[in-house]
This record gives structure tokens, sequence and C-alpha cells, in this order.
């Protein structure tokens, strides 16, 4: 009786078999592309000091992401690291708390492009990359975190530290495979004083902003610090390093910082109201009258909060009527 | 307990709602200044609606992972360390976005399925399959 529906089972087996392959053919691997270049970069890399976590059971978010963040001098380890992203009803971890867990500690998650060249990029320039993997297949899933820490493009190959193995080998194209039913997920976890090699500007900083709500502002100026290195005159990063400043109570390194801004893009409704804002608060009030005012003609969709940093500038001069230092 | 978590949710909601009438300040802005966030998102200025239902959500996606066995000692700073698209898209998806595991549980057939892809190098499930090196 079982012999008899093994036997049925198994041409069935083999349909199904063939439907994935011919699926699997359709789509090309970037591996395919990448290769091609292979002469163009013939060294292996590997980040062999980059430390291994072996997984537990369900754990290889925490253990994949203690790996990144040992690698940058944050030492934490997968059980301290459960708590802050285990969910235990889905017996695994979200990619976005990963990112989260990351800033709790200061550190800066950067999600790259999805595609082979950034992540190789990144591991070239001595970063990890943390990928999530479908091991399994679309109707099987097996989700996974690993740590992607080395390849040799012309032996085809790539090394991970993976749930219980510290290297794991694998070709290129089974990884690429793996790693495309993950929707090419890739992040890095950066020190803030150190840019992603492929960083872009507004999604670097966009990825710097969450800092702030966490209150990490010295973080977050180290990063906006970094910004302006490779970005002179990127305004969200010469405004954040500002407002990083002015949170930490460095009202001179804020106004350096917002006077810049103004310097760089005149016309920039939050640069001035925030200069005048600094301004005011070391009691300058004639220069924050002014530069609040321009902020006020400039109008646009911040006009409420202009406005209302000049009514505040107002009210103190008018009743006050005595005018600090200029 | 689950009964605790229906009545949690449009409590949470209420007292979200009684501070935002008090005109206690919302932690988006510090004193006068504008926030690096409205500059980064330069086209979606948030108006206090907006900002509302950031709140609300973020209250939402608490009791998601309350109720999903988040010790609620970790509640707090989970959701402080998302920004507010990440929180939107945790709360209409949270049981939809793939979890990280690394471990399966199936059975009999389908690990014979899982055998042949790894040998073929289309899966990546047994550590003691060898990969094929070329395609």
């Amino acid at each position: 009786m079982c012999r008899k529906k093994a036997v049925r089972f198994i041409p069935g087996g083999f349909l199904i078999m063939g439907l994935l392959l011919t699926a699997g053919c359709a789509a090309p691997l970037q591996t395919d592309r990448l290769l091609q270049t292979a002469r163009a970069f013939p060294q292996p890399v590997e980040l062999s000091e980059v430390p291994f976590f072996p997984q537990e059971a369900y754990q290889c978010g925490p253990a994949a992401l203690a790996s990144a963040l040992n690698w940058t001098g944050v030492p934490a380890t997968p059980e301290a690291l459960a708590p802050q992203v285990y969910l235990p009803e889905r017996k695994g971890s979200l990619q976005l708390e990963l990112l989260a867990a990351a800033r709790r500690h200061g550190r800066i998650p950067y999600v790259l492009r999805p595609q082979l060249e950034s992540l190789f990029a990144e591991v070239a320039s001595g970063n990890p990359v943390l990928v999530l993997q479908n091991l399994g297949l679309s109707w099987i899933p097996k989700w996974h975190y690993a740590v992607v820490v080395g390849f040799d493009l012309p032996r085809n190959q790539i090394v991970l530290r993976s749930g219980l193995k510290q290297r794991h080998v694998i070709p290129i194209h089974v990884f690429e495979r793996t790693w495309r039913r993950g929707n090419y997920w890739a992040t890095v976890v950066m020190p803030p004083d150190r840019l992603p090699h492929t960083a872009e500007e507004l999604p670097y900083l966009q990825s710097v902003v969450p800092l702030e709500r966490l209150k990490r502002w010295r973080e977050a100026a180290a990063a906006y610090n970094a910004a302006l290195k490779r970005w002179p005159k990127s305004l969200p990063a010469q405004l954040g390093r500002g407002n990083s400043l002015y949170a930490l109570g460095d009202l001179h390194g804020a106004e350096q910082a917002f006077r810049q801004a103004v310097r760089d893009h005149p016309d920039s409704v939050p640069a001035l109201n925030n200069l005048a804002q600094t301004l005011a608060d070391q009691g300058r009030w004639r220069q924050a009258e002014r530069v609040a005012l321009r902020a006020v003609e400039l109008g646009g969709p911040l006009l409420d909060a202009s406005r209302e940093t000049l009514d505040q500038i107002l009210q103190h001069t008018s009743t006050n009527n005595l005018l600090g230092p200029d | 307990m689950n009964k605790l978590r229906r009545i949690a949710k449009p409590v949470s909601h209420l007292v979200v709602l009684g501070l935002l009438v008090l005109g206690i300040h919302l932690p988006a802005a510090q004193a006068g200044l504008i926030s690096t966030e409205t500059v980064v998102n330069a086209e979606q200025v948030q108006q206090d609606r907006e900002r509302l239902r950031d709140m609300l959500t973020r209250e939402d996606v608490k009791n998601q992972l309350l109720a999903r066995g988040v010790s609620p000692d970790q509640i707090e700073a989970r959701v402080d360390g998302l920004t507010d698209s990440e929180v939107q898209t945790l709360a209409a998806k949270i049981d939809q976005l793939p979890a990280g595991a690394g471990v399966l549980e199936v059975a009999l057939v389908v690990f014979l399925v899982l055998l042949v892809t790894d040998i073929l190098g289309y899966t990546d499930i047994f550590p003691f399959v060898k990969k094929p090196a070329k395609r």
C-alpha cells in the first residue's frame, strides 16, 4: 500500500522539479554578468577577523547581527541581542527590527542596492554584509540571516558566517539564488565615523536620522561629519550636524554648522530658522531677528515654524527692549 | 490576557489623544528647531495630522509586538529604533514579512525535494551537500 503510493508520487515529484528548474532558469542571474568581469577583480577577499557566533535554534538574526556589531567594536552577544530582535510568535527576526537594534547600539545600518556588485564592493572595502536569504524555495521558505565576509570571483566562491558554520563556502550562483529569494536584501552596519563604500547621499542621511529619535546625538554628529567629508555641501548633513550639536548643548558648534548651511543654501528656511533659534539662545537677539525675518519672508511649507521662531524673538526684543551684544 | 490586549489598544489610543489635546509636544521637533527628518524627507512636510497618525501607528506596533510575545520592557526601545515609514510597514505586514530563523521543520517528502534542489544548486539547506561548482 505504502509502496504503491510512493511509486505514484515519484512522477509527480519529477514534474514539480521540472517546473521548478525551468522557472529557475528563466531569470538570468547577476552572477553571470559579474563572473565575466572576474578578471578585473582577480584577488580573493576575505575578512577573516569578522567574529563568528554559532546560532542557536531560530536565532540566526541575533547571531548575524552580533557578528556585524562586534566587527564595529560593539561587544554584543547573540544572547543579549535576542530580546531586542527576536519575535517569539514568528520564531524569527524581522529585517526592520535588525536595523532598529543596530541603531540602538549607536551604529548605522545602511541597506545596499539589490545587486552583487554593491555587496562585493562593501566586502572588498572591509565591511561585512548582513544578508537575508531564503535557503529553501518560495513555497517552502527557510528564511535565514548570514554575513558575507569574503569572495573569490575566479573560483566562483563566496564565504559566509552562517548558522553553525564559521566558513560557509558556496558557489556564488547558489548564493545568489538563495539571496534573490530574499529579495536581494543586504545591509552593512557601520560605525558612525565611516561611510559605506556604496553610500549615496540621501539614502545615507535617511539612515542616520533615526539615531536622532534615539537621542544618539554624539553618533549622529559623527555620522553627519563623515557625510560632510564626502558631500561638503549637503544641506541635510549640515542641518543634521547643527541639530545634533545643538542637542548636545554645543551652541557655538551648532551656530557654525547652520551658518555654513546658510552660506551654501541662502534660501533654505530650515537653515535660517535654526540659525535664528541658535542665535536667540545665545542672547544675540538683534542678529536672530534679522535671520528669522528672512526665513519668514521666504514663506514655503515651513512658514508656521519660522513664524513661531520670529514671534518668540520679537516678543523678547519688544518686552525687554534691551538688545544684547549684536 | 487576550481580553486585556483587546482593551489595551483602544485605551492606549485614547491616552495618546488625551495627551495631544493637552498640548504636550510631539517628540519630532526640538524647541524652535526644524528637525533633520523634515529636511531629509523634504517633499513631505509633516502636518500635525500625519504626526498624530504616526504616533498612533507606533502604539499599534507596540501592541502587535506585545501580542507576539515580545517582553514588555523591550517594546518601547524596539519601536523607538524604527523610522516612521518602517513603523508603517510593520503595522501593515508584521505577519507577512520574512522572519529569519534559519530553522526548517518539514516533512520527509519536502526533505527529498530540497535535497535534490540542493544538489542541483538551487537551494542551500543542507550543509553536507556539496554544491556544484558550475552551473
